[in-house]
């Protein structure tokens, strides 16, 4: 059963006069339960195509469907809610909101969501103490490490219990030994829960961790290869 | 539903506390504006009522019973039973609270040096006390004792014209029911001081009695005039009193003896929204510009929450409720601001240093703000309407981001 599938995605950009190809033609498949690494230097298109499974983007042609759901026919607010319910999202950097808590940035997904207070807090608490950031509900962002706020970014992102986590870059900006807690930490969850994941990275300690490796280049699939994750590779 | 809107109060309410210094310089200058349109208000609600309250001491009452031809010929043709039957259980319970049958006819007053017209007034003291129609001041002499009272009580005014004063005698002359010359001499027993010269002029007070002899007209009066108090709910109270008169009767308020006064109380609350339209109208750019500043400031914390899967009519109404907060804390202090600046002067404003021709609007020189809900519920209904509308155009700027280029804004 997919997760997701692409078909002939593609994707062009206007930058003044220049025209840049985002995705050429990209058609892939990833099953339920994968961990995936997209990798790529900078502009070979691993954001664009993240952002087109997650509905964030629009591609100008081809197909994604995410589960049952065609994403790109989804209207804006459906896609909002798809988002909201089936995918949970890690990016690069700034990935909380400042005025709330770790706690609440965590429960923001579930509120939107309407989960139940009593139901919320005992889920949010799960969460926050499965990533390893149990004493520190309360503190702000700005009060936290880069390492975890990642950490806080994961369990918000996971706590909805959604089928499909993707991060961007999501290592981009953490220190070696933050980077391999937060890589362990998406392992574990995958393997646990069950949850597919796929990280676009040009990290190639972070690529270690994948089962399957998706190279792209110039908004094409250069290398699609399934390999043997690496233990402790960062 | 219950989720997302607390989610949405909650950021609204935090991000209004991002950055203090903007929030309390908006704050005050709602505060501010919001204070400057209640005080305004009661300035112009206190003239206003001082002019209706005066205008309605001359009618007097805020309602009259006449003969139905007596307002088109003022005469004492025109001249009715005192009130009986119906009509006086009516006047006796509530909510009318004074009443008063007077005659009323023109007249001549005469001194041996000068002659004036003047409209004779025909009262019984007591009456006229519940009434509140007594002149304000009587600066010589008495007030007529009871309606049996032979004197005449004449105005400050009238006495310099006709060179009389307090102990003198002078002659008044009007007409019978039978057009008969009817007239007599009289003493002045009491000079009155009234808060408008003309008054001063017009009215000459008799014992109501005594003017029904010399009318010829045993019992009969041509005026009976009411109060309840509130001059602004005689609409209310009015019809019960016109039911009990009957048909031979014509009963009017107040709105309708005296259009002028009637006019300028609607003309002072069409002023008063007016005015606080303009003074919002001018703060509300200060808001605008607070507004986009603070979208502007968060574009990638929106474009991460639409990212995350909030809806874009959410964006919308956590901007709209951020405003609405600010809105609220600034209608606060602007009414608590208000409440404490203007309950102290409602004993009285002395403005005859600055207010010279201000009897010619029906005024004193004391003038009474009032502080009333209505001014209050009209400005903060002002502010939260017109608050609102200005805020929508950075809220749905907001909610119409692209989440990935928000979210790759720098």
């Amino acid at each position: 059963m997919s997760a997701i599938t692409c078909r002939n995605l593609c994707k062009t950009f206007r930058q003044g006069e220049e025209v840049i190809t985002g995705l050429d033609h990209v058609t892939l498949e990833i099953a339920k339960g994968e961990f995936v690494c997209l990798s790529g230097p900078s502009g070979s298109g691993k954001t664009t195509l993240l952002n087109a499974m997650g509905g964030l983007d629009t591609p100008d042609s081809g197909e994604i469907t995410v589960g049952d759901s065609r994403v790109d026919l989804l209207p804006k607010g459906e896609l909002a809610q798809m988002r909201l319910n089936r995918i949970g999202f890690v990016f690069q950097a700034y990935n909380l909101i400042p005025v709330l808590s770790a706690r609440e940035n965590v429960e923001f997904v579930m509120q939107v969501q309407g989960v139940a207070t009593n139901e919320r807090r005992q889920l949010t608490q799960a969460v926050l103490t499965e990533v390893g950031l149990t004493g520190m509900e309360e503190r702000l962002p700005s009060e936290l490490s880069g390492g975890q706020q990642q950490r806080v970014a994961v369990a918000r992102a996971i706590a909805s219990k959604p089928a499909l986590v993707l991060a961007d870059e999501p290592t981009a900006n953490l220190d070696s030994r933050s980077a391999s807690q937060l890589m362990d930490l998406f392992v574990e969850l995958n393997a646990q829960r069950g949850i597919t994941f796929v990280i676009s990275t040009h990290d190639t300690r972070v690529m270690g961790y994948a089962r399957r490796l998706i190279s792209m280049r110039d908004g094409q699939i250069v290398a699609d290869e399934q390999q043997e994750p690496q233990a402790m590779a960062i | 539903m219950g989720g997302s809107l607390q989610v949405v109060a909650t950021l609204a309410w935090r991000n209004l506390w991002r950055n203090h210094r903007r929030t309390l310089i908006m704050l005050m200058a709602i505060a501010v504006g919001v204070w400057a349109m209640i005080f305004m208000a009661a300035l112009m609600r206190g003239m206003t009522d001082q002019m209706v309250l005066n205008g309605l001491q001359l009618l007097p009452g805020e309602v009259q019973v006449h003969h139905p031809d007596f307002r088109r010929d003022p005469s004492i043709v025109n001249s009715m039973p005192a009130p009986g039957g119906a009509l006086l259980e009516a006047l006796e319970q509530p909510p009318v609270t004074g009443w008063s049958a007077r005659v009323r006819v023109p007249a001549v007053i005469a001194s041996e040096r000068e002659s004036r017209g003047v409209t004779l007034l025909g009262v019984d003291p007591g009456s006229e006390r519940a009434l509140g129609s007594v002149p304000d001041e009587i600066i010589k002499g008495r007030f007529l004792e009871d309606e049996n009272d032979r004197g005449l009580v004449i105005g400050a005014s009238l006495a310099r014209r006709l060179d009389t004063r307090v102990g003198k005698r002078v002659v008044i002359m009007s007409q019978d029911p039978d057009n008969n010359v009817a007239d007599r001499g009289a003493s002045v027993v009491g000079i009155y001081r009234a808060r408008l010269q003309s008054s001063e002029d017009l009215f000459v007070y008799a014992g109501r009695s005594s003017l029904q002899q010399l009318l010829n007209i045993d019992s009969e009066i041509t005026e009976l005039a009411l109060t309840a108090g509130d001059y602004r709910r005689v609409g209310e109270w009015y019809p019960a009193i016109a039911t009990a008169a009957g048909a031979s009767l014509q009963v009017q308020p107040w709105t309708e003896l005296d259009k002028f006064l009637s006019t300028m109380l609607r003309v002072q609350d069409g002023f008063s929204l007016i005015f606080m339209i303009v003074i919002f109208l001018s703060l509300s750019f200060g808001l605008v510009n607070t507004m986009v500043m603070a979208v502007f400031e968060r574009v990638r914390e929106i474009g991460l929450m639409q990212a995350l899967g909030m809806r874009p009519a959410m964006i919308l109404w956590q901007v709209l409720l951020e405003s609405l907060f600010l809105l609220g804390l600034g209608l606060v202090g602007g009414n608590l601001l208000a409440i404490i600046t203007i309950k102290p002067l409602e004993s009285g404003v002395d403005i005859s240093s600055v207010a010279q021709g201000m009897e010619m609007m029906g005024m004193g020189t004391v003038l009474y703000p009032v502080l009333a809900l209505q001014d209050m519920l009209m400005s903060t209904t002002v502010v939260v309407v017109l608050g609102l509308l200005a805020s929508l155009l950075p809220a749905w700027r907001a909610a119409k981001l692209d989440p990935i280029r928000a979210l790759n804004k720098i």
